[in-house]
């Protein structure tokens, strides 16, 4: 079985199924092995290892717990939190709730679509960042509002939310570059 | 003395994490005896972050819109009330907190959600105790009866009938699920009472488990509440080591535990047999009642779900007795209910009161009416379920039934507050859009059926409407309703029934006249410069994101129509003393 991404992912860098690590899951797999109904717990144990749901791991999910593979990638793609692609090493979530929905949501999105250069639901060249939409986060009364990687920001402004992406770039290029340093 | 920051969700978001960093530090810099303790949410989201100071002798203030600065003031001042910064004091509460009676609340913002000490102090598990070891579970059923409990999470069915019938099933395994899938876009009252006060709940469960005679709790909540999970967690595991919940609670034959489950993201799984379905490793699709989970639930085996707020008032009605809940709230509908105020609201956040307060004295009383004083147009009541209930009708008290009769629904309580730069045809597209990406594509009446409504819609919003698309919305609404099995067909076309119900004329003008009202319809407005109020400053040239402003300086500006995407950032950054910006 080949990769969803037919050898090449979203972040343009070769991508195959050699290059995931099948043992990784081993723990998971022991756990939940023989336990009814506990596909969606596999399924979003697996997605904190490796991002993403890739296509290897739900054949390898399928063989090693006896369900098949058509009810797998059925949940897979049922629910929003499971991906079949990788994501970034941030992923934003912005808020499309009613709140932020009256309170200007769109022009945010407008804002960081421009300042990533992506369009909803995609990632960055680069694979830092995915900006993806969230049915509602909760935090109506800070609307409009996005979380990046389980933190919250509200209320934005278009001005507040590049400066929010401009920050994390900033570290993550500082941190890169420290790596290297090292 | 004591030191609360409030950390709930919003509370972080707002730079709490910061200002109780500048707290401690302060502290230590100090070498002061002060306690520094975190909360949930006290409801307040507009102050947010906040800072409770609990003087020895008792007294409470609390700073509201906290900054690190304000922190170094506060301390500075050595803890004397810095009087410009309080929001609110115990003994003369802030209008937004006077109003309220709090229930389901009672303990959000005044503890740590994560000490079962703090919680125990505040009275906790004493329902429990007096449950196991001083009612039958016939006489805990007729508690609840007696209070009038209603189902907090939509539908308003009785409680205790729920449980009764749970009960009155053959079957000895029973499972207790707490319905914490809170979808509604707009409402946050589950995510705060599990962050603010996340053993209230499991309190609630066990007592659930008791009448019904479950020795399982299953909290089904969202992926998308991270620190309502954490903590909800920590406080099972609080409540396992201290003898709560497990074998033989409180040295009684009753053994009850909870596991968490984490839904995946589907708005269905709201809906109970969805919920069932998930929980069990499926796709998380409906099926027909009955049988009724309490007959036929998780793994087939007789189920009593209820929302988190349902369960956060149970211990409160066995302390104080179902009449002292039934004694508020009107005929019908009991006790209290909790509102999530957002929108183009002035306070927003959520307050707990009374059943049959007035919509009027909810928004304007306890919300402090519309945010930059714009005109009250409607509320949005149930979410994508609900309604929008206009002007007109402000003075509905809010029980089950009156709400029912505007044309929306309780639901689980969510309040969005619209004024008149709202589109109520770009709402209703809004809502559509959700409720169409959110169908589980089982029955076809909602499945193609929401996918055709939302595409009339976006015809209008886009100005291309035709005469007659009023009249095919409501007769293909009117099916999806009929031919839905479950709650989020039934009620999908609501938004788009109450809005041609009530503002009508907005969707006349999209379609006749091409034209928005509320001018947020991006295809039917169109964005200039007057040249007489012009004075070139150049503000809008600096900001347009597509340069197509042009002029020299000092001589007035022309937008290129052409190229612009009427964004309305001109609109924002024109002085409002020139005013020069206009749109039609």
């Amino acid at each position: 079985m080949t990769c969803c991404c037919q050898g090449e992912n979203n972040a343009g860098e070769k991508c195959t199924s050699s290059s995931i690590d099948l043992h990784l899951l081993e723990d998971v797999i022991g756990n939940y092995r023989g336990v009814e109904g506990s596909l969606i717990s596999v399924l979003q144990k697996a997605q904190d290892i490796y991002g993403y749901l890739p296509i290897s791991v739900l054949q390898h999910i399928s063989d090693n717990m006896g369900v098949k593979r058509a009810k797998i990638y059925g949940v897979a793609t049922f629910y929003t939190q499971f991906r079949l692609n990788p994501m970034g090493k941030y992923i934003i979530l912005l808020c499309q709730g009613t709140a932020c929905h009256v309170n200007g949501s769109e022009k945010i999105e407008t804002a960081l679509c421009d300042e990533l250069k992506v369009k909803m639901g995609e990632t960055t060249a680069d694979g830092i960042f995915t900006l993806n939409e969230a049915a509602c986060l909760g935090c109506c009364s800070l609307a409009p509002v996005m979380m990046i990687n389980g933190r919250a920001y509200g209320p934005l402004t278009p001005d507040k939310a590049r400066n929010i992406i401009r920050e994390i770039y900033d570290r993550e290029k500082e941190s890169s570059r420290e790596e290297v340093g090292a | 003395m004591i030191i609360r920051i409030g950390l709930g969700s919003c509370g972080i978001a707002a730079g709490g994490l910061q200002v109780w960093d500048a707290v401690k530090e302060e502290i230590d810099l100090r070498g002061l005896d002060i306690h520094l303790e975190q909360t949930g949410c006290i409801g307040m989201c507009h102050h947010e972050p906040l800072l409770d100071i609990i003087y020895d002798d008792g007294k409470i203030i609390t700073y509201g819109s906290v900054s690190p600065e304000m922190v170094k003031e506060i301390f500075s001042e050595e803890m004397t009330p810095v009087d410009k910064y309080i929001i609110s004091t115990d003994d003369k509460p802030n209008d937004f907190l006077a109003g309220q009676v709090r229930v389901a609340l009672r303990n959000c913002g005044v503890m740590d959600p994560e000490s079962i000490d703090d919680y125990i102090k505040n009275g906790g598990y004493k329902a429990i105790g007096k449950v196991v070891s001083e009612m039958s579970p016939e006489q805990l059923i007729e508690e609840i009866k007696i209070s009038g409990l209603r189902g907090r999470g939509g539908a308003g069915f009785p409680t205790w009938f729920k449980w009764n019938a749970t009960r009155q099933e053959k079957n000895p395994d029973k499972y207790v699920v707490c319905n914490a899938d809170e979808g509604d876009p707009g409402a946050f009252m589950d995510r705060s009472v599990l962050e603010g006060d996340p053993h209230s709940v499991i309190e609630g469960m066990a007592i659930a488990g008791f009448a019904i005679g479950a020795q399982t709790g299953i909290v089904y909540a969202r992926a998308e509440y991270p620190l309502a999970i954490r903590r909800l967690e920590i406080a099972i595991k609080q409540a396992q080591d201290k003898g709560m919940l497990g074998k033989n609670i409180m040295g009684t034959s009753f053994c009850f535990d909870i596991a968490v489950k984490q839904g995946a993201g589907a708005f269905v799984c709201g809906e109970e047999t969805a919920l069932i379905a998930s929980l069990e490793g499926e796709r998380g699709m409906p099926r027909l009642k009955p049988p009724f989970p309490s007959q036929h639930g998780y793994w087939d085996k007789p189920t009593n779900i209820n929302n988190v707020e349902t369960f956060a008032n149970v211990p409160w009605i066995i302390n104080s007795g179902g009449s002292a809940f039934a004694a508020m709230g009107t005929e019908d509908s009991k006790g209290t209910k909790v509102f999530a105020l957002a929108g183009r609201i002035k306070r927003g956040g959520l307050v707990e009161v009374p059943m049959g307060m007035s919509l009027r004295d909810i928004i304007f009383g306890l919300g402090g009416g519309i945010k930059d004083d714009k005109k009250f147009k409607a509320v949005q009541m149930g979410g994508p379920s609900g309604g929008c209930i206009p002007e007109s009708l402000i003075d509905t008290p809010v029980d089950y039934q009156s709400i029912r009769n505007t044309g929306a629904f309780m639901g689980s309580g969510g309040m969005v507050v619209v004024d008149d730069t709202t589109c109520m045809v770009d709402l209703a597209r809004y809502f559509l859009k959700f409720t169409q990406s959110e169908s589980c594509g089982k029955c076809v009446q909602c499945r193609i059926g929401t996918k055709r409504m939302l595409e009339i819609l976006e015809r209008l919003c886009a100005g291309k409407g035709k005469t007659g698309d009023i009249e095919l919305l409501l007769n293909l609404g009117n099916q999806i309703i009929e031919g839905s099995l479950c709650g989020l067909g039934q009620g999908a076309p609501n938004p788009v029934i109450t809005t041609i119900k009530y503002f009508r004329h907005e969707y006349e003008a999209h379609i006749n006249d091409k034209k928005c009202p509320a001018q947020q319809c991006k295809a039917l407005i169109t964005y200039h410069i007057d040249p007489d109020l012009c004075k070139g400053c150049g503000l809008c040239v600096k900001k347009c994101p597509v340069d197509c402003i042009a002029g020299e300086k000092k001589q007035p500006h022309v937008i290129e129509s052409s190229k612009c995407i009427k964004c309305g950032t001109c609109l924002e950054v024109c002085p409002s003393k020139f005013g020069a910006v206009v749109v039609e």
